[in-house]
């Protein structure tokens, strides 16, 4: 019953439910590209430098060197899609564990994990994550592990605000004088009750490591093997004099897949909380 | 509890501010040291847990082979002492602002860094100006004409602008201003062989301006807008409305800088995000700030730069957040140090 | 304009809420006379629809949802519900001040005393800013403000709840109006503060000959402040008489039941009114008879069929029952 109230609440926001396709779609692509594009993205199959459109082929026209463009754009979004969820996933591990510890045991224990917090929104946030990746080299579990450390505050500060919220309680209070460990009431009965605002954040925090990824694969850092969209208009940058439309394209699909997601977190967030947008 | 006899605090004026003021700073700076701690050993971690030696990292590319310098740094950095001890004298030597010696730049890393510091804070500061000008601007005309065609346009506009990369906007800008229409120079920050006019460096600016303001100019556009509203619906206006102010003054002269709070509060925590964020910006338009120097150095892994950005970054950073604090302070009254 | 005119005459005020459940007719018909230096004192249970009234007459209502949809406000004689808005900019404030509930987000956190009360000043009279000034700290003063002149730099939250009523009694007198709105003034008030805010503004309504509305919960509030009492219930006026009258000899039931809910006038208790049993039906669904009539102990048939209209039992009285007029 409330759920489906929540899935109607979502439904009825126009937005979300058009980014939340337009996701899907992108999903699909991801999963499926190697079905439609069986070759490898990155081998030469035109003339160099062919615009959209100009040969029926290659849709989105070829690279500089006559690479598949569109071919390109379906593998890369693999890869980005990949790397954004991973990326979110450590970030919420981190930010969960963090928030909960702080949020259940209060005291010191909060103090020093919200001064952890501030210590890690003071480093700005992607010289650290280059650091990270120069000195423990690209590679792409390196680079998601980093977006995470550099992605969990927000998260943390939730889930701590959620227990702090419902620590005391009464279900928590009984549990506890049935004599429950803290863990288990942590993990099995609080988490539950604290969780929906949190996944809501983590999926904003996917679009977040989206474009993270994106700028250090743009700046020539990312993993070397793996063709993101970021890299894309980084390789197309050198020829935006006379085939712009290189760096346009992947740009456009990161804009609109960062865009979906929003608009889905969004959706979400409504959906969670309607006494806000009824007013 | 409403309607307590006495007042709680005198009136705080002029001199009284300016000490609460005052006292504000002094504990945001000493909240900093731990902070600044923190950075530094996290930085510490990062060189202990990198592949190769510490002499390798701290000399980097030039793979220094001058016994003598080469002894002077195994001792600067206690390298023969226990992980503890090196620790201390990493701090000892970041404390006098030792960060090491850039053979690229052939300076010490702390010079290198400080000459590409100012056009750094050049840049952020000409973006968050952006950003507020737009993002208060945007949000006050969408709030006042909520739920018409220019409060769904400014929304549209701040979805877009909140959802692209800055690189790749500012990739494109290049490609309509500069390279078709050929208003606006490509990238630097003076014309090849300029003497760096004032004028000529804003010409040089404006691209990298848009293109690292306009994100945070969206996300400043949404809060004002929904914190506009919010404010509006408060019981003051209502009292500000029925002593005859008509409806734009009570929104200029008692919602907006209510509504201003929240803005301020964002920009104190996004500091490090609009540094970082000029990291790439600089790359696109090859402006000669930190996040330059930054990529050279990732680039050619010269580590004693990169680990020097890091800590003086944060320093940036805090500095700021202090700035905004004040900020804030002098906005709203309310805010009493304890 | 005749010198003669009312400061304040309400004519079959008609105020509907436009909501996405339906209409509703959150005020209904209300008429109602104040004169000079008169206080009315306007009664009911919460959400019968005093505060809407109140803000229909300084044409502030929160539109959407609601909006004047018909009758006259005369203030001195001159309808102002047809006026323009920014006709009403040079009223509001000036010839109607009006008192809020709750006096400290009545006033802006950000700003000082003295920038709210000049602003009012500046906009409606040929002050300049220094004078202005001095004319704030004259009005913090009357209004009692305990260390006047230190408190006008002061910001609100720095006030207690009873200083902050006196600066927004300052602001809405600031002009000399001549009709003074005040809605529940005194609720969020410590019991003792009450009590010095209610002389207040007793005393700054003899002195300057202001009429009054008086807005309340409160009936001990009443006996001791108005000189004449309206009763509301569902958007309607169902009882008009002076005060003596009606605490002596209450003909509608609801009012019965609302003296019965409180102890005798005067008396020190002061207690709420929502003690008759049974709840105030929504607005959008109002029974087609009397609206009392769900909780009425002495309905009849015709009670439940037709709405009674407002009868003359006497000189100076009225009243919407028909078991009240049969006496
Ligand atoms: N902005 C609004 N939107 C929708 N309904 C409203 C709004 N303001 C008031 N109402 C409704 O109009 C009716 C009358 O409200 P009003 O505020 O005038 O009551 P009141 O008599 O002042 O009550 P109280 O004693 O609680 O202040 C109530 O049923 C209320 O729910
Ligand atoms: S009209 Fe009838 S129901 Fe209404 S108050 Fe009078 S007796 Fe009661
Ligand atoms: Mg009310």
């Amino acid at each position: 019953m409330q759920r489906f109230e929540f899935v109607a609440r979502f439904a009825r926001n126009r937005g979300a439910l058009v980014g939340a396709c337009l996701i899907l779609f992108v999903a699909l692509m991801a999963v499926f590209a190697s079905v439609f594009f069986p070759t490898d993205p990155l081998r030469i199959v035109g003339l160099p430098e062919l615009w959209p459109g100009e040969d029926p082929e290659f849709p989105l026209g070829t690279d500089s060197l006559g690479r598949d463009i569109l071919s390109m754009i379906v593998h890369g979004a693999r890869a980005t899609l990949l790397i954004g969820l991973f990326a979110s996933a450590v970030a919420t591990i981190i930010g969960v564990g963090v928030g909960a510890t702080a949020g259940y045991f209060g005291g010191w224990v909060d103090e020093i994990a919200m001064r952890v917090a501030e210590l890690f929104q003071t480093i700005p946030n992607l010289i650290f994550v280059l650091t990270i990746v120069v000195i423990l080299g690209s590679t792409l579990t390196n680079i998601v592990i980093a977006i995470g450390i550099v992605s969990w505050t927000p998260i943390a500060r939730m889930t701590r605000a959620e227990f702090l919220s419902l620590r005391d309680r009464e279900f928590v209070q009984a549990c506890r004088s049935m004599g429950m460990s803290d863990l288990r009431i942590i993990v099995s009965e609080i988490l539950p009750n604290a969780l929906p605002p949190v996944i809501v954040l983590s999926s904003l925090v996917v679009a977040g490591a989206i474009l993270f990824e994106s700028a250090v694969s743009f700046l020539g850092l990312g993993d070397p093997n793996v063709a993101s969209w970021g890299r894309l208009v980084g390789d197309g940058r050198q020829l935006i004099r006379s085939s712009w439309y290189i760096c346009a394209i992947p740009g456009i699909a990161i804009m609109i897949t960062v865009l979906c997601l929003n608009l889905v977190g969004d959706g979400l967030n409504d959906a969670l909380n309607p006494k806000l947008r009824d007013r | 509890m409403a309607g307590e006899l006495v007042s709680p605090t005198p009136a705080l004026r002029g001199s009284a501010r300016r000490t609460a003021a005052l006292r504000l700073l002094r504990r945001r700076l000493i909240q900093a040291v731990p902070l600044m701690l923190g950075v530094v050993i996290i930085n510490f971690c990062l060189i202990q847990m990198a592949p190769g030696s510490f002499l390798e990292l701290m000399t980097a590319e030039n793979q220094v082979s001058d016994p003598a310098t080469v002894a002077l740094l195994r001792k600067t950095y206690g390298l023969d002492d226990p992980v503890w001890m090196q620790l201390l004298k990493y701090i000892w030597a970041l404390l006098h602002f030792d960060f090491g010696f850039s053979y690229r730049q052939n300076m010490p890393v702390i010079q290198a860094i400080w000459i590409h510091l100012p056009a750094t804070v050049l840049l952020m500061v000409s973006s968050i100006a952006l950003a507020i000008s737009i993002g208060v601007a945007a949000g006050v005309v969408a709030s006042m004409k909520v739920r018409t065609f220019w409060d769904s346009l400014v929304s549209i506009a701040a979805m877009f602008f909140y959802a692209a990369p800055s690189f790749w906007l500012g990739i494109m800008m290049i490609v309509l201003f500069s390279v078709k229409l050929g208003w606006l120079p490509v990238g630097g920050m003076m014309k090849i062989g300029g003497n760096g006019g004032v004028l000529d460096i804003l010409h040089h600016l404006i691209l990298p301006t848009l293109a690292l303001g306009l994100f945070y100019a969206a996300i400043y556009t949404r809060v004002m807008r929904s914190s506009m509203l919010e404010v509006a619906q408060l019981d003051f206006v209502r009292t500000a409305r029925a002593k005859g102010l008509s409806r734009n003054k009570v929104t200029i002269h008692h919602v907006l800088r209510n509504a201003l709070l929240p803005v301020v509060t964002i920009l104190g925590v996004q500091m490090g995000t609009v540094l970082a964020g000029s990291v790439v910006i600089e790359s696109v338009f090859s402006w000669p700030g930190v996040g330059s120097l930054l990529f050279d150095s990732v680039s050619s892994r010269n580590y004693p730069v990169v680990l020097g950005i890091m800590v003086l970054g944060s320093l940036v950073v805090i500095a700021a957040n202090i700035a905004v604090d004040l900020i804030y302070m002098w906005l709203d009254p309310r805010i009493e140090i304890r | 304009m005749s010198g003669s005119a009312l400061p304040l005459e309400i004519v079959d005020l008609r105020t509907t809420l436009f909501t996405r459940r339906g209409e509703m007719k959150a005020v209904d018909g209300l008429s109602l006379t104040v004169g000079a230096g008169e206080t009315v004192a306007l009664v009911g249970e919460s959400g019968c629809g005093k505060s809407l009234s109140a803000l229909s007459i300084m044409r502030l209502l929160p539109d959407p949802p609601a909006r004047i949809v018909g009758g006259q406000v005369k203030l001195n004689g001159r309808d102002i519900v047809p006026l323009p808005e920014e006709t009403m900019l040079g009223i509001r404030g000036k010839e109607i001040g009006m008192i809020f509930q709750d006096p400290i987000s009545s006033l802006n956190p950000v700003t000082t005393v003295e920038k709210q009360i000049v602003e009012v000043l500046m906009t409606h009279t040929e002050l300049g800013r220094g004078q202005a000034r001095v004319r704030a700290h004259e009005l913090l003063e009357l209004v009692g403000m305990p260390d006047a002149a230190r408190r006008l730099d002061a910001y609100p939250h720095q006030l207690s709840g009873g200083m902050c009523q006196r600066v927004v009694i300052a602001m809405a007198i600031a002009c000399s109006p001549s009709v003074l709105i005040a809605d529940e003034p005194t609720t969020a008030l410590d019991v003792t503060v009450q009590a010095q805010v209610l002389a207040l503004l007793k005393k700054l309504q003899a002195d300057a000959g202001m009429a009054m509305i008086f807005i309340t919960h409160d009936l001990g509030v009443v006996a001791e402040t108005a000189d004449r009492v309206v009763v509301m219930y569902a958007g309607r006026k169902v009882e008009e008489a002076s005060v003596d009258e009606l605490f002596e000899n209450p003909l509608h039931p609801y009012t019965v039941g609302l003296i019965g809910a409180t102890p005798t006038p005067g008396a020190e208790r002061a207690e709420r009114l929502a003690d008759i049993p049974g709840m105030v039906p929504p607005l959008n669904a109002l029974p087609q008879g009397c609206a009392f009539a769900p909780r009425c102990t002495r309905v009849m048939d015709r009670c439940l069929t037709e709405k009674p209209a407002l009868t003359v039992p006497g000189p100076g009285r009225l009243v919407a029952c028909f078991a009240a007029e049969r006496g």
